[in-house]
């Protein structure tokens, strides 16, 4: 069976001009770049290479970027940094719709006495900007936004928000993993102090990461030991994947605009076609500024895991927002967030798209998909109770 | 990766006995929108009134409570009433060949819909109970006090879930029956319910403190008492305790594993305390000690 895939939020595949930038460097150029001789030398220009073309990207400077093996470890980096090196200061802001990533580590900070802000957002998942700007105070260490949800796929004003954040002297940070490459950034001309982005969401592989620091913004490492990346995040680089990034971050920028033209009318037409086809359906942010890429349908009357287990039947991979899917029992912390009703976030689904997202494939959708969501309303007693009044 | 056997996405796939019965005997509800699943079963009698000739049902749920709803259907046709109620959600979770741990929910979803279903048919009143959340109750029928508000869910349900599927910690009280899942605030009181079962379980006579009793006798029980009624509680939580010394009434412990440094440790001592008063001695004191 051939996948039709639309969880690029999840992951993305690598692409190919990626892999064969990165495939000399495992079995032929596989010299450590902190060596003293030429071999390891190769792969150190090859890295000084790929950091300067994750910093065209996001308009910064190459000796701004640091690697790291992931997102998760950037945003556990930016915001433990920010603690260390403002010890008196005991207050976090972040918000109600982020990722683990970065809510994990702000909750167990609550436990070890900090006092942690989430703010929160509007219906269509739309940051509280007001609640934002009476929350950051003299205390306030650090500022943790995400650029886009990952799960509605709605672009917070970050620029904005930094500003606030900067006018009351607290670092900034921005987990822009779903954001990089899909939205421009330009850091040469924003208030951002660090930001967090991951190599596989844009087509390089899993196991690398990026930390933006901006220049002259105080740091204390997370990882420590050798030397590498200025002693700013110690251990043997990852070469191949650096080199991976560095390309996958070339393409992204040639090819931001696809994904804001042909990704994005695909997604439009995926949407606009399921919401004519498929009655009491709503978009989960749908009135907000969103991602090019994502759509997450709430279908009512239905449950999200019975949804997907069924288009999985078809080879057609999306996500839940489901209670059923994520190991807990209640729908996902970003659709409660949002307020949006319980009967309907037990049945949202997320379809994310990328630029190897065909026509043919959107078409299979707005063909099955309607047929499934009948399907399992005809079973579901609330589903024949609206069936009824039809 | 769905961990489902290949019974569990048959019947998902091919639902058996999907529908209603308009002139159905017996009608159970449980579940409910908000709380993310939800059955609807009808049962159709015989003339004799005692026979299931008829099963149908409606569900709002994912993949397992789809699948366990059909199962237990095909299950209860052609049985007696009485025989159809000896169906536990164990039958229905091997019926299919096994639910992961996390659905074991669905099936305790379906037992009680049956349960429901033929209470009502037999005229024994069920009355639905207050509920201050906006999820509403998962189980309206069920008797007792709600114990998880999330997802209105009683102690004397959660209990006959404990005893009859053996569960030992929280976790797994909530895969089985949702209780614990939502805000977690139930948590302590699930642990409770889990002690009373145990204790329940390991002594059906209630245990009296002794009149009188010599140094020896004393130290022995106290030892007992720690190996038959504190231990296992702890272990269910992933501790554990050591007695180190007795000193006349003093008895000294050392928490082990998750108790130890556990910032509740205090409290546990107290509670190992009051059982240790209970059915040993009233003037014992424990001392938690670091060794």
């Amino acid at each position: 069976m051939k996948e039709i895939y639309l969880d690029n939020n999840a992951t993305t595949k690598v692409d190919e001009a990626v892999f064969e930038e990165m495939r000399p460097y495992f079995c032929e150029l596989y010299g450590n770049p902190s060596s003293m001789h030429f071999f390891g030398g190769q792969v150190q220009q090859k890295v000084d290479e790929a950091r300067k073309r994750v910093a065209a990207l996001l308009g910064a400077s190459p000796d701004e970027i640091i690697f790291t093996a992931c997102g998760t470890e950037s945003d556990n980096a930016a915001i433990r940094s920010a603690l260390e090196v403002f010890p008196e200061k005991r207050h976090v802001i972040t918000s109600r719709v982020e990722h683990p990533a970065v809510l994990t580590q702000c909750r167990n900070l609550t436990q070890k006495g900090y006092r942690v802000t989430e703010i929160g957002v509007d219906s269509e998942g739309r940051l509280d900007m007001a609640e934002l700007k009476a929350a950051v105070d003299a205390d306030t260490a650090i500022v943790s936004l995400m650029y886009a949800n990952n799960e509605t796929g709605v672009i917070f004003p970050i620029e904005e928000a930094a500003a606030i954040v900067k006018a009351k002297g607290a670092l900034f940070h921005t987990d822009a993993v779903q954001a990089v490459g899909k939205v421009p950034i330009n850091l040469a001309a924003s208030k951002i102090d660090l930001l967090s982005l991951s190599g596989h969401k844009l087509h390089a592989p899993k196991g690398i990461g990026v930390l933006y620091l901006r220049r002259g913004t105080p740091f204390r490492p997370f990882m420590v030991g050798g030397h590498q990346e200025k002693s700013r995040r110690a251990g043997t680089e990852n070469a191949a994947a650096i080199i991976a990034l560095g390309k996958a971050c070339e393409l992204a920028g040639q090819n931001m605009a696809i994904e804001n033209s042909q990704v994005k009318a695909l997604r439009d037409r995926l949407q606009t076609e399921l919401m004519a086809r498929i009655p009491h359906a709503r978009i989960n942010g749908g009135a907000a500024e969103r991602l090019p890429n994502t759509v997450n349908i709430a279908f009512e009357f239905v449950e999200g895991e019975a949804i997907l287990l069924l288009l999985n039947e078809l080879g057609i991979c999306a996500s839940s927002g489901s209670a059923c899917t994520s190991g807990s029992l209640e729908p996902s912390h970003v659709l409660r967030a949002m307020g949006v009703p319980f009967t309907c976030a037990h049945g949202s689904i997320r379809f994310s798209l990328s630029r190897y997202t065909t026509a043919g494939e959107i078409d299979t959708v707005i063909r099955e998909l309607p047929p499934i969501i009948a399907h399992l309303r005809q079973m579901s007693p609330f589903g024949r109770e609206f069936l009824k009044k039809q | 990766m769905w961990d489902y056997t290949p019974t569990v996405k048959e019947h998902f796939l091919n639902p058996r006995n999907v529908g209603d019965i308009p002139d159905a005997d017996a009608v159970g509800e449980v579940g409910s929108l908000a709380c993310g699943d939800a059955l609807k079963l009808y049962l159709k009698l015989d003339d004799d009134k005692d026979k299931i000739v008829d099963a149908k049902f409606q569900t709002f749920g994912c993949a397992s409570a789809i699948a366990s709803s059909s199962a237990l259907t095909e299950m209860v046709k052609g049985k007696t009433l009485d025989e159809a109620l000896a169906i536990s959600n164990q039958d229905i979770a091997e019926f299919l060949g096994g639910l992961p741990e996390e659905k074991m929910h669905c099936s305790v979803m379906g037992q009680e819909a049956l349960e429901v279903a033929i209470a009502k048919y037999r005229g024994h009143e069920v009355k639905p109970h207050d509920h201050d959340h906006d999820h509403g109750p998962a189980y309206p029928d069920q008797e007792g006090t709600i114990v998880c508000k999330c997802f209105g869910i009683t102690d004397v349900f959660l209990k006959k879930v404990i005893e009859t599927n053996k569960l030992t910690t929280a976790e797994q009280v909530t895969h089985f029956t949702k209780a614990g899942g939502g805000c977690g605030g139930c948590i302590p009181r699930i642990k409770e319910l889990i002690a009373e079962v145990m204790g329940k379980q390991e002594s059906e006579e209630p245990r009296k403190r002794p009149e009188k009793l010599s140094n020896m006798k004393k130290m022995q029980m106290i030892q007992e008492v720690l190996e038959r009624d504190i231990r296992p509680l702890l272990w269910a939580d992933g501790g554990d305790l050591e007695l180190i010394d007795i000193d006349g009434p003093k008895v000294q412990v050392a928490f082990r594993k998750a108790c130890a440094g556990c910032s509740s440790s205090g409290f546990t001592s107290r509670v190992v305390e009051q059982k240790l008063r209970d059915l040993v001695a009233e003037d014992i004191v424990v001392e938690e000690v670091a060794a």
